[in-house]
């Protein structure tokens, strides 16, 4: 009866749950045959790891052979520091020269990895996020794969969370995460301006967050923060990236055509999308953070 | 850059190829781990000497913050501490 | 040889990426593997920011409004490794989250154990 369905119908009823795409079976028993095939060569791999003397002597003889080749190589590089070096090509110093006209930011690490490099960075975000997926997939506690033990262990955990008995955290935390947030946020806003951006402010900001877990405990932190708001967090912030840039590669990639404002210099709301495109990016990475933390302890966010 | 600053320079690579072969030599996993995280903040520091703060503020947020965090919890989870393992 | 001295940076991280590699190979502990592959994470990118440097310029960050190439150092390399640098973080994530699985499953971290659990269990 599928044969005469158009792909379109196929492909409808299929996400309607009605029908198989691709025969699951056929497509299992041509991954087990592939296992095999694979087990076979870890069994030699075995063996020769099975006669120790002759891996090491192979190991080390082979990373000497290229620490020396390499360090051949470093004698005949450029020297360290030289402003005549190959290195120091005419790429980088168009980004120096134009680069507070053209996109407005004052670090130029910044204009470049969120304006020139944009699609790069996008890339990136989505390797954390999908990183984060793949742990979520990994370390998720449910009902099948958990020991008695563990869940004893879970247990005991939280006994002692709800103690008084780390008193000095507790009090530390208190005093001590808001400022780190605070910081981190201030990193993140002034990207455009000073070291930072959404990368190491993001981390900062995940890191305020670990700390405030840690001491209060995670069911605490569940009220404002679980995995629906992990997800919705990221998934919008790689949303609005992606809707910001492609606008600008729409127009021409080079905001031909109609220019975003990047007002003056050195103020606060200036060079164009790269303050938004900075807070996408810190809140994508302090998500990930703190989700790989909530998923190493508790294995739930 | 001055001679001083050189030395200083000389003295924080010869760190960093110390803690790396510490890390390999040690026996005890929590210390390598605790090696590893001084290994990263020297690591922001010779960063700083390069003139590039930004990748500074990162590696001594992840390298020696979040890194070392993942690996003490994975630590924990395997038993690898002590006073975990029960009995 | 006087070369080396003044590349102490290449030298350096190519001496620690050689250090990582062999980390990789020959612990038995899964890891102490991974730390090891973060070791050479990191001398890749000291090799990376060593070659942009330029002496006696300045961090690629607008300073007393000068607007010139001589001024700063090169700005290409930061942003590569800047963006290495979270990637290394959710791989060695990603890793421990494996070492875990395994652990739960073989209940060891050595690696000639867990192959030749993996053996005996293909065996039966």
């Amino acid at each position: 009866m599928s044969e005469n369905k158009s792909f379109w119908q196929r492909l409808k009823s299929w996400i309607d749950g009605e029908e198989i795409l691709i025969d699951a079976d056929k497509y299992i028993s041509t991954r087990e045959r592939k296992e095999r095939v694979s087990y076979e060569k870890a069994v030699s791999m075995e063996r020769l790891r099975s006669n120790s003397t002759l891996y090491r002597v192979l190991c080390v003889a082979i990373t000497v052979i290229f620490i020396a080749v390499m360090l051949r190589v470093v004698i005949d590089l450029p020297m360290f520091g030289d402003p005549n070096g190959v290195t120091v090509n005419e790429v980088g110093q168009r980004y120096l020269e134009q680069g507070i006209e053209e996109t407005g930011a004052i670090n130029f690490v910044a204009g470049m990895i969120l304006d020139y490099r944009a699609f790069d960075t996008f890339g990136e975000s989505n390797v954390l996020f999908m990183a984060v997926i793949a742990v979520l997939m990994l370390l998720q506690r449910d009902k099948k794969n958990t020991s008695a033990a563990e869940d004893q262990e879970m247990a005991e955990d939280e006994v002692f969370d709800s103690q008084d008995s780390k008193l000095i955290l507790k009090k530390g935390a208190k005093c001590l995460a808001p400022v780190v947030i605070l910081y981190g946020i201030y990193v993140v806003l002034n990207g455009h301006l000073s070291p930072g951006g959404g990368f190491s402010g993001g981390s900062i900001i995940g890191a305020g967050l670990i700390l405030y877990s840690a001491a209060n405990g995670q069911k605490k932190m569940q009220t404002f923060f679980t995995i629906k708001t992990l997800t919705r967090i990221s998934v919008a912030c790689l949303l609005t990236y992606c809707g910001c840039k492609s606008y600008s590669f729409f127009t021409g990639a080079n905001h031909v055509g109609w220019e975003i404002p990047k007002g003056t210099p050195g103020a606060i709301l200036s060079s164009g999308f790269i303050l938004p495109l900075n807070i996408c990016v810190g809140l994508v990475v302090a998500c990930t953070m703190y989700g790989f933390y909530a998923l190493f302890t508790k294995g739930e966010v | 850059m001055s001679d001083f600053s050189i030395m200083i320079q000389m003295i924080l690579v010869v760190f960093l190829i110390a803690s790396a072969i510490g890390v390999s030599v040690t026996r005890n996993l929590f210390m390598a781990v605790i090696v590893f995280m001084g290994y990263s903040s020297v690591m922001a520091i010779v960063w700083l000497f390069l003139e590039s703060p930004d990748l500074a503020i990162t590696e001594a947020a992840v390298g020696a913050g979040i890194d070392t965090v993942l690996f003490f919890l994975t630590l924990k989870k395997v038993h690898a501490l002590k006073g975990t393992r029960e009995g | 040889m006087s070369h080396l001295l003044t590349n102490y940076y290449e030298a350096a991280s190519v001496i620690l990426f050689g250090i990582g590699f062999m980390n990789l190979l020959l612990q038995n502990n899964l890891i102490k593997k991974f730390i090891g592959l973060n070791i050479m994470d990191t001398a890749t990118y000291l090799f990376l920011a060593a070659k942009g440097y330029v002496f006696g310029r300045v961090a690629p960050i607008l300073t007393n409004g000068i607007i010139d190439k001589d001024y700063y150092i090169n700005p290409i390399p930061a942003g590569l490794v800047l963006t290495g640098i979270v990637v290394s973080v959710s791989v060695t994530a990603f890793s421990l989250a494996l070492v875990l699985r395994l652990y739960k499953h073989y209940n060891s971290l050595n690696m000639d154990e867990i192959l030749r659990m993996m053996r005996e269990e293909e065996g039966e």
